[in-house]
């Protein structure tokens, strides 16, 4: 018979719309709109699932989020297998796959329920208990076997093939439950124009008024008046069915988890599977309702035994009954109203039980009048049935009532989840027994249970007139007291989740354990993902009970989020794979290289001809650079520009030498110290002019060197007219090395004498017809130039050169070439414990102060022994040391230090290695050893410079004289294509001029005056004039966007501010901007932006700084429905495929 | 996540600053003046309080600006930010 428990009408499913579904494999029918749960009951299918620990049949208990048993695996495909979810929640569609958890070989015969048998070991504590010996056993049988045991369900082991979408949200009332107070709220807060979100976890709104066909509000009928507040509603509040807050957090942050395609049969591609909500709530109304108790009883966990309250949500919002004969066990009104609803749809109620000695309402007086036997002063004692319950044994010791299901109240638990997790304060309330919330709940949740007075508190909490709303058709019932204490039993459980029973209540208060949060975690009540919500209050009583205490003594245990559980993709969101973190690529195409990590970005390892080993490929780029020349792309090194009038004093206080006598033109080499007297790294010091000067940092160092300089001079240095911009992404950077690189170089470079260029130097000139800061310095020990270009031009230059045959060599020629030099890469050669002396390079420490030079002198750092930096050569010609092994004496125990670079040189013909010794420098020419697996590896301590040592590489070279010669033609730049999206438009603009101007108050007036756009000083806004735009930045801090055309722009402004201090550096190629056009575009920017993106909050004119995603951008709001993304060069795949990410929603069809 | 309220911009996410630690830590002005042990104290010692904590944080994603930031340790509550060099509410 299909459906034989549905009514014959009646209940919200639709029962034009049969859905087919299986569980454990067997096909069942249900209606659309009904939970699986539903349509399980609709088929008399009551076991669902076997308990945690003992394996005991289990059925439905609840409705809702609450149910602890009917925890079921659901299979959607390879990948798409998401296990202990409630049946209870899963909305039914077309060829659902469900399956029960934790039995083998079946759910009707499960060996594992041979464990109730055991049931007396396997109390409280147990395995504290009883793995103890022998101790051995532990790791290699207890654990193990505990593992496989523990849990339900099993994770799917295949990638998840679905899509995750996160949104940031902001607004003046978040609303949580859209039941009767919900719904009221919300129409109490949109009256006053706020900004209101309302969520409720259910699919459908209305909470318990969808229970309530028999109630009217105002004349409707509670769920068309639900029908008529969602359309009043409509448009002013944004209304988040399927989606449940899960977790309060700081700040009113609250989690939302949005359900978006699992109750679709077909869901849409474009469509994310889940939707991560953090929304940022001036207010946060909390109409979470109330769940109902359990009683505790022996055997109230057999299937057949459910709440109440379900019961009547079964029958009303699905036609379903829950049994053929009933018996209802309460301690309260509400569950007579169950008792006369279920009469009337046709089961039998064989009776009452209700352990109060007296009662006295409507509600009890509807059902005494329709001749239910009333049974008061009596609970019941035990119930009998293997699968199914068939008897419940009542308290007197001699009536047995035959039954197929029992339905039970313990009364209500109002849900103060939420409001606990906001580190609220939570009241006890002597008269229900609970613990309610101190401030912002209504309705159920604030121990309210009279319709009309949550409807009129919902309005008052929305911030409107409290509005009476007049309800008829609910019975009066008397307000539920106190739970009543039960005994300690082995089968009466308190958490059917977590198969805690009162027994092991008392054995844990026998042992000793007085406080609830001790007791909860030696007994598991409460805890997992269930959190308690059955359980909390119940096992509260049993402690207060069994010590003796009222319950407000005993205190409530705290409730942690999430609520229910969040799948790990709702969390991870698009932050896997592709989009995990912006991969940045150099400027330069290089076909071929083989990349590797380097910080943030992708650097050419090496460059390999044909099928070419990495080790051969090394090599012939290592002996290029030595013998003729080669280049490397080093793009990714950071540079920040310093400039003001007093640049070289604060640069001399910051890095180890003194720049005040560095000529204009001349580099010098530079170490960074924190005030530690620690290495952090280091760089070239060039000054460009008096008040300029151009400083690299190394690839992964750049951020923080900014920051660290930022942090000096703004709250140490202050007196030091300075300013600092990063033009990392403003100029590539391609290294030329070698002995023929002057010659190489010189038909393209005309305005710039390389002769006359000393080693250190640095000019500003042209290559071909690109502009170029041109620095000559090396990191390898030949002659060589660092060419900086626009990064446009890049690729014409280098591949210029290519055709030149300079050969490109990659990361791993550069750290060859550099160690055969002895120069340090800081953090392979270093560690944070390094100093300079030790690094060898106490010659760059000048004598005046600067940040770690008085740590210096600390006694520490002056040790003798501390640790050197060396070289070393191993006995063996072939052998390469492994970086990091150990090197000793063969007479100590301990190191002397370890290798930190090892390598074999093409040019010594032999491995080689650098290394920190204690003492090292003093114990040149020793012989030490590096043990290793195999045997001891000896090796000769010698000095770190092994190639070159005077330096004679490095000298002048005569220029030839060369024809001049072009470089390749440009080749045209072509903006990537975005998809289609009707209301929302992603674009790449043309590159435009932009300045970084730093200015203070009276300079700003006069720069804004020259350029043509005052410079705005109300923080975060922009200006614009004609065609330019000034946009705020940061107090004394501009980005001026200019049309290509504009490039005397930055001559312009600096002799507008004459003798005034200002700082303009051109960034025109460090950024590209992004367009994002259309209705939706600031919904777009909110899947990974989270900022407020309201007109209200943010403005047309607004801009700033700030990340989308993990991509720092400047964000700019030119008209309502326009923003513009300045990007830096290096993030715009990544923010482009955020971007694309997020629209994918909108695209067409 | 906190909601910290920078100076300039206003309130904005956490992930948009990075700490700077204790606040009113003031480099001495002639180091080498210093005795070791006093060195040793402003580089490594530090207030851990529980309770009011005044603090310096950069709004490092915004307008790069340092300021001082009077929070609570226990309840993670900001009382108050100000620019350097105003006095702490």
């Amino acid at each position: 018979m299909i459906q034989q428990f549905r009514t014959q009408a009646g209940g919200r499913v639709d029962r034009s719309q049969p859905v087919h579904f299986s569980f454990d494999g067997q096909p069942y029918e249900g209606y659309a709109g009904d939970t699986l749960a539903s349509a399980l009951l609709a088929n008399d299918v009551h076991l669902v699932g076997r308990s945690f620990k003992y394996h005991r049949p289990r059925g439905i208990l609840s409705a809702g989020a609450e149910e602890p048993n009917a925890l079921v695996t659901i299979d959607r495909g390879p990948g798409r297998i998401t296990p202990n979810l409630r049946a209870t929640q899963i909305e039914l569609h077309d060829g659902l796959v469900a399956r029960s958890q934790n039995r083998f070989p079946s759910l009707r015969f499960d060996l594992g329920a041979l464990a109730g048998l055991a049931s007396p070991l396997l109390s409280a504590g147990f395995y504290y208990k009883s793995f103890m010996w022998p101790p051995s056993f532990w790791n290699r049988v207890y654990e193990p076997l505990i593992r496989r045991a523990a849990g339900l369900g099993r994770a799917p082991g295949t990638p998840d093939p679905d899509r995750y979408l996160h949104r940031y949200a902001h607004c003046d009332v978040l609303i949580v439950g859209g039941g009767a107070a919900g719904l009221a709220a919300a129409l109490g807060a949109s009256a006053t124009g706020a900004r209101v979100i309302l969520c409720d976890e259910q699919p459908e709104l209305g909470g318990s008024l969808l229970d309530e066909p028999g109630v009217t509000i105002d004349g409707w009928p509670a769920p068309d008046w639900v029908k008529e507040a969602i359309a009043t509603l409509g448009g002013s509040v944004t209304l988040l069915p399927r989606t449940t807050a899960f977790g309060w957090y700081p700040g009113n942050m609250i989690g939302l988890l949005e359900r978006v395609t699992d109750h679709l049969a077909e869901p849409a591609a474009t469509l994310p599977r889940e939707r991560l909500w953090q929304v940022r709530a001036e207010r946060v109304v909390l109409a979470t309702g109330a769940i109902e108790r359990p009683l505790v009883f022996p055997g109230n966990d057999r299937p057949g035994i459910m709440l109440a309250g379900a019961a009547r949500t079964y029958l009303h919002r699905y036609g379903v009954k829950v049994g053929g004969r009933v018996v209802v066990a309460t301690d309260n009104d509400s569950a007579y109203r169950a008792a006369t609803d279920l009469h009337a749809a046709g089961t039998e109620v064989a009776g009452i039980v209700d352990n109060r000695p007296a009662v006295d309402s409507e509600a009890v007086e509807a059902a005494r009048a329709l001749g239910i036997p009333i049974r008061t002063g009596l609970t019941i004692a035990g119930t009998e049935g293997g699968m199914r319950v068939h008897s419940a044994k009542l308290s007197n010791g001699t009536d047995v009532i035959p039954c197929d299901t029992i339905l039970m109240s313990g009364g209500w638990t109002p849900s103060v989840h939420l409001f606990s997790q906001s580190r609220g304060q939570l009241v006890f309330d002597t008269a229900s027994g609970t613990y309610l919330p101190s401030e912002g709940a209504v309705g159920a949740c604030a121990g309210v249970f009279d319709l009309s007075a949550c409807l009129r508190d919902g309005t008052e909490a929305g911030g409107s007139e409290p509005r009476t709303f007049v309800v008829a058709g609910m019975p009066s019932m008397t307000p539920a007291g106190p739970p009543a204490a039960a005994r300690p039993h082995r089968s009466a459980f308190v958490d059917f989740q977590n198969d805690v029973t009162t027994k092991d209540l008392s054995t844990a208060t026998d042992e000793g354990f007085v406080s609830i949060e001790h007791v909860k975690r030696y007994t598991t009540a409460g805890m997992a993902t269930d959190q308690g919500k059955t359980s909390n209050l119940n096992a509260l009583n049993t402690v207060a009970a069994l010590t003796g205490q009222g319950i407000e003594a005993v205190g409530l245990t705290t409730f942690r989020p999430p609520y229910t559980p969040v799948t790990f993709g709702a969390f991870a969101g698009t932050a896997r794979g592709a989009l995990f973190a912006p991969v940045r690529l150099p400027p330069i195409a290089a076909p071929g290289a083989v990349l590797e990590d380097a910080g943030t970005w992708k650097r050419a390892r090496y460059y390999p001809r044909d099928d070419e080993t990495i080790d051969a490929a090394v090599v012939r780029e290592c002996i290029a650079v030595r013998n003729e020349a080669g280049m490397l792309d080093a793009s990714t090194l950071g540079k920040i520009e310093v400039s003001g009038p007093d640049a070289a004093a604060f640069l001399s206080r910051l890095y180890t030498g003194d720049f005040s006598r560095l000529a204009p033109g001349r580099c010098r080499y530079a170490v960074l110290l924190g005030e530690d007297g620690f290495i952090r790294d280091d760089g070239i010091v060039a000054r460009l002019a008096a008040d300029r000067f151009h400083v690299t940092t190394t690839t992964g160092g750049a951020a923080f060197v900014l920051h660290h300089m930022e942090d000096y001079l703004q709250t140490e240095f202050t007196s030091l007219r300075v300013w600092l911009t990063s033009v990392t992404e403003q100029w590539a950077v391609i290294a030329v090395q070698g002995p023929r690189s002057v010659e190489i170089l010189a038909p393209f470079i005309r305005d710039i004498d390389l002769g006359a260029m000393p080693h250190m130097s640095v000019r500003e000139g042209h290559i071909g017809d690109v502009s170029l800061r041109l620095f000559r310095v090396s990191f390898t020990g030949e002659t060589g130039f660092e060419l900086n270009l626009p990064p446009d031009q890049a690729q014409r230059v280098w591949d210029t050169l290519r055709e030149r045959d300079v050969t490109p060599y990659g990361t791993d020629a550069m750290h060859i070439l550099r160690a055969e030099k002895g120069y340090i890469i800081v953090g392979q050669e270093t560690d944070g414990t390094v100093t300079p002396d030790d690094a060898g390079l106490a010659w760059t420490i000048a004598n005046g102060d600067f940040v770690g030079k008085r740590s210096l002198s600390l006694p520490d750092l002056k040790r003798p022994d501390r640790k050197h930096l060396v070289g070393l050569l191993p006995a063996d010609l072939a052998m390469v040391l492994e970086e990091g092994a150990q090197v000793t004496d063969g007479m100590r125990a301990d190191g002397l230090g370890h290798v930190t670079s090892s390598y074999f040189s093409a040019t010594l013909g032999r491995g080689f290695a650098l290394a920190l010794i204690a003492g090292g420098r003093s114990c040149i020419g020793s012989e030490l050893s590096v043990p290793m697996p195999r045997g001891d590896i000896p090796v000769t301590v010698v000095d770190p410079v092994f190639v070159d040592r005077p330096g004679e590489r490095l000298k002048v070279r005569p220029v030839p004289t060369v024809q001049p010669e072009s470089l390749l033609p440009p080749e045209p730049w072509l903006a990537p294509t975005s998809r289609p999206a009707g209301s929302v438009r992603l674009a790449i603009l043309a590159p435009t001029t932009r300045l970084a101007i730093r200015a203070g108050g009276a300079a700003a007036t006069g720069i804004g005056l020259a350029i043509g756009v005052l410079l705005p000083t109300v923080p975060c806004r922009s200006v614009i004039a004609r065609d330019r735009a000034a946009l705020w930045l940061g107090p004394d801090e501009w980005l001026i966007v200019a049309p290509e055309e504009a490039a005397d722009l930055p001559d312009q402004a600096r002799k507008a501010a004459g003798d005034h201090l200002v700082s303009v550096v051109d960034v025109s190629h460090a950024t590209r901007t992004l367009e994002l056009a259309g209705p939706a575009a600031a919904w777009c920017l909110n899947a990974f932006c989270s900022l407020d993106l309201d007109q209200s909050a943010f403005p047309v004119g607004m801009c700033s700084r700030t990340l989308l995603g993990k991509a720092p951008v400047v964000l700019w709001r030119v008209a309502g429905d326009l923003f513009h993304l300045d990007v830096g060069r290096s993030y715009v795949p990544y923010v482009w495929d955020c971007l694309e990410e997020a629209r994918l929603e909108l695209a067409d069809g | 996540m906190l909601l910290i309220p920078c100076p300039w911009c206003g309130q904005r996410p956490e992930n948009e600053f990075r700490y700077g630690g204790q606040a009113g830590i003031v480099r001495p002005a002639d180091p080498a003046a210093v005795s070791d042990a006093d060195w040793g104290a402003y580089l490594y010692l530090r207030d851990n309080p529980k309770g009011r904590h005044v603090e310096r944080w950069r709004h490092v994603h915004g307008c790069g600006r340092f300021f001082n930031c009077v929070r609570d340790t226990v309840t993670d509550r900001i009382a108050a930010t100000h620019k350097p060099g105003e006095a702490a509410p």
